[in-house]
């Protein structure tokens, strides 16, 4: 029961972030109406992919000073809940463009970015499956993931400041904290992303310990 | 002892380059022909083709030929050449003596393949300098990244699909950066238009080598 507090936190986290942020008051806004709520789900994905990504090149590094098999599933591990966190964030900003910009897909840099972002990743899978040899696999696998990390961190925080882009906090648009004017949407939106991040390092922590698990059984067998 | 290194590596591969002109002659058949391939398709006499067209059009020709041209630069090398070298220099050398080598070939292509471009699909750039600063950070920007890449490609079965997946969400940042810098170069604006790209290209090449120099030693070990 004390090692397992955060889990408990999660749920409750999760569970207070649905239902106040379906129900609450939110500001009334021209254009973005009802969609503010999305502001719960859709930006603690990129926040959440963002850590989680940060602790796949964290455990890639570790691997790479002290090569374990611990080390490699869960930068690997890692790597895919923040892809899964990155799909999910495309797919609740898509959905939202839709509604405040017209259009799913309006060729904007911060879209672009991400979707080349994702690609990013998806060649690091792609990787990772055509090496037979674990060690081998392993290292050079760490080795593409901090280096598709150096160069996800412009893609995604730079380039697209430095471009007219219509979405908030880019090409010289306000972020979202000027419209919170009494930081009603800030109360739910910092517990939201810490409740999804834990989410992930619950997926990454079953997983790994399941794919370890395995790889013991294989071993064994 | 790095720089003796990294000079000594760079003389052989260039005397190797000399003595085989393989990679070379290959390559600019290979960009001769692209080039001439787009002026075929697109079926017209000079100066008809518009800005951004010919703008995009360039930089993908400069962008399949960097990933070919570089993507040789560890899978040429045998077993046994890479076991030497594995016991007498270090890992750092090796990788900046291969990016320095190979900024050296694609910026000598990336000339040819300009001038070649500009004379079959004629020459719309107002800004010359500007235009050819653009292709100097280009060819140093693909080959840092494209030199860590194919290293990376190389260890795996099936190199030269793994080179393509890898290297290009990589370098679409870099070639965004440079289409917009060139594009600024062929409508002649004003230098200081592009201080920001150049400063971020510049940026981008900064990280890539630092990671590359980081890293190398730890892909060398396998």
């Amino acid at each position: 029961m004390k090692k397992n507090w955060w889990k408990i936190l999660t749920v409750l986290l999760l569970v207070f972030t649905v239902a106040v942020g379906m129900l609450s008051d939110v500001p009334r806004l021209a254009i973005l109406n009802e969609t503010i709520r999305n502001l719960y789900f859709h930006v603690p994905m990129w926040f959440g992919m963002i850590l989680i990504l940060l602790v796949s090149v964290v455990y890639s590094i570790k691997y790479l000073r002290k090569p374990s098999v611990r080390n490699d599933v869960i930068a690997h591990e890692s790597a895919k809940v923040g892809i899964l966190f990155g799909v999910l964030g495309i797919v609740t900003g898509m959905e939202w463009a839709k509604f405040t910009w017209g259009e799913y897909w309006s060729n904007d840099p911060k879209q672009n970015g991400a979707a080349i972002g994702l690609l990013i990743y998806f060649a690091y899978l792609v990787l990772r499956s055509s090496f037979a040899e674990q060690q081998q696999r392993a290292r050079i696998s760490a080795v593409y993931n901090i280096f598709a990390f150096a160069a996800l961190i412009p893609l995604l925080f730079i380039l697209p400041r430095l471009t007219d882009s219509l979405h908030p906090g880019n090409g010289g648009n306000p972020g979202f904290n000027a419209y919170d004017l009494d930081s009603s949407l800030r109360m739910v939106f910092y517990p939201a992303v810490l409740g999804w991040t834990l989410l992930g390092v619950w997926i990454i922590n079953v997983k790994s310990r399941l794919e370890l698990l395995r790889q013991r059984l294989y071993e064994n067998v | 002892m790095l720089f003796k290194e990294v000079i000594y590596l760079m003389q052989k591969d260039f005397l190797l380059e000399l003595r085989q002109k393989y990679a070379f002659n290959g390559m600019l058949l290979y960009v001769s022909s692209t080039v001439f391939v787009c002026y075929l398709s697109f079926g017209l006499r000079s100066n008809v083709l518009q800005v951004p067209v010919w703008n995009a059009l360039f930089w993908i020709i400069m962008l399949f030929t960097s990933v070919n041209a570089i993507a040789k630069s560890f899978m040429q090398e045998n077993r046994g050449r890479l076991l030497y070298f594995y016991s007498i220099v270090s890992p750092q050398g090796i990788i900046l003596a291969k990016i320095l080598y190979n900024a050296c070939l694609m910026l000598v292509l990336a000339l040819i393949c300009f001038v070649f471009y500009a004379f079959v699909l004629g020459n719309p750039v107002e800004d010359i300098p500007m235009f050819l600063l653009s292709i100097l950070l280009g060819a140093i920007g693909f080959a840092t990244s494209l030199t860590m890449i194919s290293g990376i490609a190389s260890k795996a079965a099936n190199s030269s699909t793994l080179m393509a997946v890898l290297s290009f969400p990589v370098i679409v940042p870099m070639l965004l950066m440079l289409i917009k810098m060139s594009k600024n170069a062929m409508d002649g604006l004003e230098r200081a238009a592009s201080l920001d790209e150049l400063l971020t290209l510049l940026a981008i090449n900064m990280i890539v080598i630092t990671v590359s120099y980081i890293l190398f030693p730890y892909l060398w070990r396998s």
